[in-house]
């Protein structure tokens, strides 16, 4: 069966979404993805969405789905490389995606992802992991 | 008014939402829309269709491309056998759903379309036709 | 637009036809002698020309015998030089009426010839009168439905220039896009800049963009709605907008409307936004030397 590949990098995994998304598979990269967190022990989670031409309530759905369950297992996720087009579709939806944190690039994912770790270690006083 | 062009497509399952998506690009495409325009089309049958496959147990897509008084149009009728809605003014409304998740499918649909009807009754199904004019 | 009439000219276009010289000659000093042309927009040399186009294209035109349709061959070339015609006038600024009266004017010295030949055959001259005068008439009238189409042409490309020319997006700073909205806004056209902004702000990796439009007199519920819709957009996509430039009208025009602006930041001017975008970046600017 078809899945969305993971990739690991540091403490971060990487997924990048493709065109054409059937629902099924949203839902396999859901369950994919919480396993992983758990295994990989990531501190995050980039969802690179720039390939993608839609994002309907479905993805929307799973979007902050993923980043309800990154949280609870002390992860965070941003979503980066929204198209303008969808953007503006989403806004006309009313489709909020609260909970979700984006940034426009990769690189500025990373940075915001960085960030955040480093205040929840620093301000929680949590163990280092 | 005249249909200029038209096409009819199974949704039943999750590889026909795709395909109904990928021709509603198409035909988008074709009549010219923005971008913009066509992100809005192929997000609402995306929503639509999966209503059809997952409330309305299965049903049918027709894409129609109009052209009306040297405007050009899509038009999407979405339609199935399936329970109906028995409340629509509330389905209609943001947040409502029977399902799991946010519920906005049918609401905010018709905020993309220019032109959006639903006719729906319990036990006789449910069709809805979504129309977008370029430009 | 009236078309064709019930009998073609035909002997006015043979009498024509052996005067037209005289015709020219009589045709300008009249149009040379009207007001619109001493305002002097036009050079004698250029009415000249043109009135001898037309001339010799109208005599050869009448030689056909049909009547005046903007649809048929015999009249193409008629037709061609009052387009030319009202293109150009409507650029030289005239007005549709002055523009026609070329065509009108034409009327008193063919008159004044039928009169002269016919002048022993009034049934004749009755007939003949009326059918060249219904001629001109369309002729008239369609040199202005041309005019429109061309004064709407230009109007069009101008307001593509003017909006071309008014929206520029600026890069501020590192990060930092400015938009300065100038002129007024109506729907499409605020949807169209949006969406300028939403891809600049992708390609050059803005995080912040200052939309400012001190230079927007008005703001109806629509445009304000457009101006929110792409803050929400902008977050979506991980950046911010400030909308700086709200003029006291506009503000007040923003609450009777009722909009609701939720946490949009908006601050009075540029400067104060662009303070607050250097403050996001994390940045702040210092003195290098002190004053004297």
């Amino acid at each position: 069966m078809e899945r969305i590949p993971i990739l690991k990098m540091g403490a971060y995994l990487l997924v990048t979404i493709q065109v054409d998304m059937h629902d099924q598979l949203a839902l396999t990269l859901q369950d994919d993805l919480t396993d992983r967190i758990v295994k990989t022990r990531a501190k995050g989670v980039l969802i690179d969405i720039s390939s993608l031409e839609l994002v309907d309530s479905f993805m929307g759905r799973m979007l902050g789905n993923i980043a309800a369950m990154s949280h609870i297992l002390d992860a965070e996720t941003v979503v980066v490389g929204m198209r303008p087009a969808v953007a503006i579709t989403l806004v006309e939806l009313g489709l909020s995606l609260k909970g979700v944190k984006t940034a426009l690039n990769v690189e500025k994912g990373m940075s915001l992802l960085e960030e955040r770790v480093r205040r929840s270690v620093d301000g929680n006083g949590r163990f280092e992991r | 008014m005249a249909v200029l062009n038209d096409e009819t497509l199974p949704l039943r399952s999750n590889e026909d939402v795709v395909r109904a998506r990928q021709a509603a690009r198409k035909y988008a495409i074709g009549l010219g829309f923005s971008l913009v325009e066509q992100t809005k089309i192929v997000t609402a049958a995306s929503e639509l269709a999966r209503n059809t496959v997952i409330h309305g147990g299965g049903g049918t897509l027709l894409i129609e491309s109009l052209n009306h008084d040297d405007r050009r149009g899509l038009r999407l009728k979405f339609e199935d056998q399936g329970p109906g809605i028995a409340n629509i003014d509330q389905a209609l409304r943001d947040g409502y759903t029977t399902g799991n998740g946010l519920g906005l499918g049918l609401g905010g649909s018709k905020r993309l379309a220019n032109e959006f009807e639903i006719y729906s009754e319990p036990g006789k199904g449910t069709r809805i036709v979504f129309t977008r004019w370029k430009g | 637009m009236t078309e064709g009439s019930a009998t073609a000219p035909t002997r006015t276009s043979e009498i024509l036809r052996q005067n037209e010289p005289a015709l020219l000659t009589e045709w300008l000093q009249q149009q040379l002698g009207a007001k619109a042309f001493r305002s002097g927009r036009l050079k004698e040399s250029e009415l000249r020309e043109q009135a001898l186009e037309f001339l010799s294209a109208f005599v050869r035109a009448l030689q056909s015998g049909k009547a005046f349709d903007p649809e048929s061959s015999a009249w193409s070339e008629v037709r061609d030089v009052l387009g030319h015609l009202s293109r150009s006038r409507a650029t030289q600024g005239f007005t549709s009426g002055e523009t026609a009266t070329f065509v009108f004017s034409l009327k008193q010295p063919v008159f004044t010839r039928l009169r002269q030949e016919l002048s022993r055959d009034p049934a004749a001259l009755a007939e003949e009168t009326w059918a060249i005068s219904t001629l001109i008439d369309q002729l008239g009238l369609y040199t202005v439905d041309l005019y429109q189409k061309g004064r709407e042409e230009v109007i069009s490309r101008q307001q593509q220039e003017l909006m071309e020319l008014s929206t520029p997006v600026v890069k501020l700073w590192e990060g930092v896009l400015a938009l300065p909205l100038i002129g007024t806004l109506d729907s499409s056209r605020t949807q169209v800049v949006m969406e300028y902004l939403l891809e600049q702000i992708v390609s050059t990796g803005a995080s912040l963009a200052i939309i400012d439009i001190t230079g927007v007199p008005t703001v109806d519920t629509l445009v304000a709605q457009h101006l929110l819709k792409t803050v929400a957009a902008a977050r979506l996509m991980g950046a911010d907008c400030i909308i700086s430039g709200i003029r006291p009208q506009i503000a007040q025009t923003i609450v009777h409307l009722g909009v609701e602006l939720g946490n949009v930041i908006t601050k009075a001017s540029l400067a104060d936004a662009f303070a607050i975008a250097l403050e996001r970046s994390g940045m702040t600017i210092t003195r290098l030397a002190p004053r004297a």
